[in-house]
């Protein structure tokens, strides 16, 4: 499926839009790991959270748990909730 | 005093200088040649990154490792075999043990200090994490694997408090030091949690505190009262000078007290700080760069005055060294890594403010100029020569 990515996390993924694949959020996070090697620690720590200014989108709608199941042409969408300065 | 003098280390070193400057916004680089005179600022790499430590490795001069997250992004260590041309990220940056289940994880929040292993053991780093961990690298930075004999510890786990204690932007566990004579001692600080030391590789840790004060009221033999801002091992290995919240501290081994020789200082200043540096090849000189520890702790120079102290006699008396700096309204922090001499002779300091400013001094602190400013925050500033 489509995902669509977060400018701070191109530097992985060199393409605003990517190709993954995976049966939950969290298989789908790793698929991402393996074709962009880094990219998952950087948005989920060591136990398996997501980082705190980290979203997930899919379709639309919010998604806290990794184990949220993916379907084939689901549209999911990184979000970086700025904040700071 | 004449037979540590004797004990230092070995000839001064002769190379071109680089300092590597970690800010709240990337990693700038200086470049002098020999002299020392003029300086080339380059950077910044990683624009955006929040940048703790950048060091480079006296093993090879060429190997350089930066400690780096941003606002939101997750904590990584980046290495460059080209002083900083080309990085490549860490393939297993420093992280926690996963939790078994039902139990609350730490998380590495970000690596706030780099260590270089031992001459004999080439490619072998260590990184001290925020909040409190140690971890250890052995093959050049790219990865690293936790060490359970501090970060598990239940000891140590009770002294290192919760994530909301220490410092403003999380506990810190710094000042990581391989004894020069034996691979397998180390010492390793705390913010909060005191001063520990290991003989063999950081399987089994001991506090070192005795003699520490700490914030009036409370108990100095609970160890998570000790707030090191810095420890420093001298050119004689046997003795460590440390900066912390409440003065500096000179040890001499095999003693286990620590004296307070910042008592020294003038009392118009104090001897609160966060930065201390020693001299490479001389165990009785130290400089240190005093800041307001008074009423709500400004942390800034004492009287908007900035200066520098060095003592030349392990902390005995203490003499002033501000030729160069402003005279006057100058309301400086410099934080605990971002003070750092090289290793010529004589010896250049360099110091890097909140203000994003660096300022140098290739006469051992006779006299300071500015060398860059309207940088971002300075949290780092690191010395080494080059490769020739």
């Amino acid at each position: 499926m489509r995902v669509r990515i977060p400018s701070p996390l191109l530097s992985y993924t060199g393409a605003p839009a990517v190709e993954a694949s995976g049966g939950t959020v969290d298989a789908l996070l790793r698929d991402l790991d393996r074709r962009h090697p880094g990219f998952r620690f950087r948005m989920v720590d060591e136990q398996d959270r997501l980082r705190p200014h980290m979203r997930v989108f899919v379709n639309g709608a919010l998604v806290r748990d990794l184990a949220r199941p993916l379907a084939e042409g689901d549209d999911v969408q990184i979000v970086q909730a700025l904040s700071g300065g | 005093m004449v037979e540590r003098r004797k004990a230092a280390g070995g000839g001064a070193a002769k190379g071109p200088v680089a300092v590597f400057v970690a800010t709240r916004k990337g990693l700038s680089v200086l470049r002098a040649d020999r002299t020392r005179r003029t300086w080339k600022l380059s950077g910044p790499s990683f624009l955006g990154h929040v940048v703790h430590h950048a060091v480079l490795d006296p093993r090879d001069r060429r190997t350089l490792l930066a400690a780096a997250r941003t606002g939101h992004l997750g904590p990584t260590v980046f290495r460059s075999g080209d002083l900083g041309r080309t990085w490549k990220e860490a393939s297993r940056p420093p992280a926690f043990g996963k939790a078994p289940a039902g139990e609350q994880g730490r998380a590495v929040d970000h690596t706030f200090w780099l260590t270089p292993g031992h001459a004999s053991e080439p490619g072998t780093w260590y990184a001290g994490t925020s909040p409190q961990g140690l971890f250890r690298s052995e093959d050049g930075g790219d990865t690293w694997e936790p060490l359970p004999g501090l970060n598990d510890d239940p000891r140590y786990r009770a002294w290192f408090g919760s994530e909301t204690d220490g410092t403003p932007d999380g506990p810190k566990l710094h000042s990581v030091l391989v004894d020069p004579r034996d691979p397998r001692r180390l010492v390793l600080a705390m913010s909060s949690g005191g001063v520990h030391e290991s003989a063999d590789g950081g399987a089994r840790w001991d506090p070192l505190v005795e003699g520490l004060e700490v914030v009036e009221g409370l108990d100095p033999a609970n160890v998570a009262f000790h707030d090191p801002h810095v420890v420093r091992q001298a050119a004689d290995p046997d003795r460590l000078y440390q900066q912390n919240h409440c003065g500096i501290y000179r040890l001499d081994r095999p003693s286990r007290r620590w004296s307070r020789v910042g008592l020294h200082m003038p009392a118009s200043v104090g001897d609160v700080g966060f930065p201390l540096v020693v001299h490479p090849r001389d165990a009785d000189t130290l400089w240190v760069f005093p800041m307001d520890g008074s009423g709500v702790w400004p942390r800034t120079s004492p009287g908007g005055k900035p200066a520098a102290y060095v003592s030349r006699n392990g902390g005995g008396t203490w003499r002033r060294l501000d030729a160069g700096f402003p005279r006057r309204d100058a309301w400086w922090t410099v934080k605990r890594q971002a003070m750092s001499a090289d290793a010529h002779d004589p010896v250049g300091l360099y110091l890097g403010t909140t203000q994003g400013e660096v300022w140098a001094s290739r006469d051992e602190g006779a006299r300071f100029t500015n060398v860059a400013r309207h940088l971002p925050e300075i949290y780092a500033v690191e010395a080494a020569e080059l490769a020739r």
